[in-house]
């Protein structure tokens, strides 16, 4: 290489660079707008890290006086001087009435998705379809409004009072059946969540490939069985996941379950019969939040009360979008 | 044996859509049948106070939408474009999987998120308060709805307008986003119906008062609110109020969802019917 080459060669290099500088200092338009719109989608980011962090700060004051104790304690008084905090009673009725809930729920959005993916006739099946989207719809608020002065009154003449009447003394079901308690409270999310996991579960059974149905109806399977063969063992991981969801939002579901739940505090909201009184975790938040002084301990308490849903709602979402992510994707490939 | 199960799962699949139907139908009546008698004039136009009516609940839920738009639909439409223009790698993934996340978050912790970090702090509800809560649940809808739709845009659009040397940002923003209109103004209009029937958060929030807008610190009333309110009341002039607030509640949501629907009918959805 001769000199002048190797000036020219350096010279261009520098260029380069002088360039590469220049765009950082005086960026063209369109990466000014990358990195504006990159910035605005991290707020997604923020606004669950923040929430993360002002939780957890916010509930030092209840963690470190209570330690294990808040987790696992079942009296709550908020009495200065003789405050004690324990979440206990309410995460159990958390879990309780979202277990009813997905319980009552999974098997009817099942048989809705099943109905509407594989077997309605066409010409019913996406005004069908919308009308149960219609129930995703509704506001929370208004099923709560409903269920208190309409559902009540038929849930404890025709399923609470034959149950208490044949079975009161079976522990499960003592108590009087008024529908103010842990029973009415499933049911209500279980109508809740039934748009969901049907929406979702019918749109993983629809991605399944048509080759497995039309393999299960080449060796003469009726329509019943080439759903369960071929569509239903091929989604199952899909459906899991749509009923996890489910379950998140019964998780999280604030007023309904607040305005018929009962509303019961302490060791008393251990939900120990279905015809009980209860609470959520989410209820209580509703119920006491404005009641709490800014930097008492209550209000800490509270804000721990809110930190152990805002985790049990992290786990449940991350896990369920990841099973219908898996399986939608598949869905996205089979198309192309 | 074989024909009998056939016949007997589809009669349960269709119970199964009755159950589903019959609560859908109970509410609507319900709300229809009890609320119609409570709507006049007056009921619309005047406050408890001055007259048994809601105008100071319908006041506050048209401010809080307004509000939550201003912030929220911006934000939800540059993520969007972010996602679908620059997101096809690893941290857009995340940021998609993260924003499907939020979407399902319950909304009593986003409230509560903004009630200790603007209501404890400044001991005062507000409409702002309110507002920053329902940006943060509208925010998740916008976003992928937006991004769903500008996928839908053929490539050949974007082509023709790059190939006319537009700058990318600006053939993104005129011309993409204005090919993809139709589902972004869905994506808006669903995200409405949702935080206008929000109620959680706003407990926390805005609190709810029986008084028009006083004040950007002073507690606001809103639908959703006014209902949960009057429906703890043991009165029956509030419950009968609760109705009708119910059904101007209700009217507002589902004409949103009807209409939307109604409008893109025949063409490709592009709102996810998780909304």
């Amino acid at each position: 290489m001769s000199v002048t080459e190797e000036i020219l060669a350096k010279e261009s290099h520098k260029q380069a660079r002088l360039s590469q500088l220049r765009r950082l200092v005086h960026p063209s338009t369109d990466e000014v707008f990358e990195v504006l719109s990159t910035v605005i989608a991290c707020v997604v980011i923020a606004i669950l890290v923040l929430m993360a962090a002002v939780l957890i700060r916010g509930s030092i004051p209840a963690l470190s006086n209570f330690g294990v104790g808040f987790v696992t304690g079942f009296d709550w008084n908020t009495i200065i001087g003789q405050e004690t905090y324990g979440v206990l009673p309410y995460i159990l009725g958390t879990l309780v009435t979202s277990g009813i809930g997905i319980a009552i729920g999974i098997p009817v959005s099942l048989g809705i998705a099943i109905f509407l993916a594989e077997m309605a006739p066409n010409s019913i099946r996406a005004p069908l379809s919308q009308v149960i989207e219609l129930l995703a719809a509704v506001p929370s608020v208004v099923y709560g409004f409903w269920a208190l002065f309409v559902l009540r009154f038929w849930i404890i003449s025709y399923v609470e009072t034959p149950l208490s009447s044949s079975l009161g003394s079976v522990p499960l079901f003592h108590g009087s059946p008024l529908g103010l308690d842990i029973m009415m409270g499933g049911i209500i999310l279980a109508i809740m969540i039934i748009p969901t996991i049907s929406a979702v579960s019918k749109e993983v059974m629809m991605a399944v490939p048509s080759s497995q149905r039309e393999a299960a109806y080449s060796i003469g399977a009726t329509r019943w069985e080439v759903v369960r063969m071929g569509v239903l063992s091929y989604s199952r991981s899909g459906i899991f996941g749509a009923a996890i969801l489910g379950l998140g939002r019964a998780v999280g579901e604030t007023m309904a379950i607040t305005m018929v739940i009962g509303n019961a505090i302490g060791p008393s909201a251990i939900p120990t019969s279905l015809f009980k009184t209860g609470q959520t975790m989410a209820s209580l938040l509703a119920n006491e939040f404005n009641e709490a002084e800014a930097g008492s301990l209550h209000l800490s308490a509270l804000v721990g009360v809110a930190l152990v849903l805002f985790v049990f709602a992290l786990l449940i979402n991350v896990f369920a979008q990841l099973m219908v992510w898996k399986v939608l994707k598949v869905k996205a490939g089979a198309v192309d | 044996m074989r024909r009998f199960r056939d016949r007997l799962a589809y009669a349960l699949g269709i119970f199964c859509v009755i159950i589903a139907i019959v609560p859908l139908a109970s509410i609507l009546i319900e709300v229809v049948r009890n609320g119609i008698s409570s709507i006049n004039l007056q009921f619309l136009t005047s406050t408890p106070q001055s007259g048994g009516g809601i105008a100071q609940a319908i006041q506050g839920t048209l401010l809080l939408i307004g509000l939550t738009c201003i912030i929220g639909v911006p934000l939800g439409l540059v993520a969007g474009i972010y996602l679908a223009e620059f997101g096809d790698n690893k941290f857009g993934k995340t940021i998609r999987f993260l924003n499907d996340v939020l979407t399902e978050f319950p909304s009593i912790v986003v409230g509560i998120l903004v009630a200790f970090l603007l209501v404890v702090a400044t001991r005062s509800f507000s409409p702002v308060a309110g507002a920053f809560a329902l940006s943060i649940i509208m925010l998740p809808i916008i976003t992928r709805t937006t991004e769903e739709s500008i996928k839908l845009v053929p490539t050949s659009i974007r082509d023709a307008a790059m190939a006319l040397g537009i700058r990318r940002w600006r053939a993104t923003i005129s011309i993409v986003l204005s090919t993809a209109r139709a589902g972004v103004v869905t994506g808006i209009l669903l995200s409405i119906a949702r935080i206008s029937g929000e109620t959680a958060p706003l407990l926390l929030t805005i609190l709810g008062t029986d008084f028009f807008f006083s004040g950007w610190n002073q507690p606001i009333d809103a639908l959703p609110l006014r209902i949960f309110r009057d429906a703890s009341l043991p009165s029956a002039v509030a419950r009968q109020q609760a109705w009708g607030a119910a059904l101007v509640l209700i009217l507002i949501v589902l004409s949103l969802n009807l209409g939307v629907r109604f409008a893109t009918r025949g063409r490709p959805s592009v709102t996810r019917s998780r909304i």
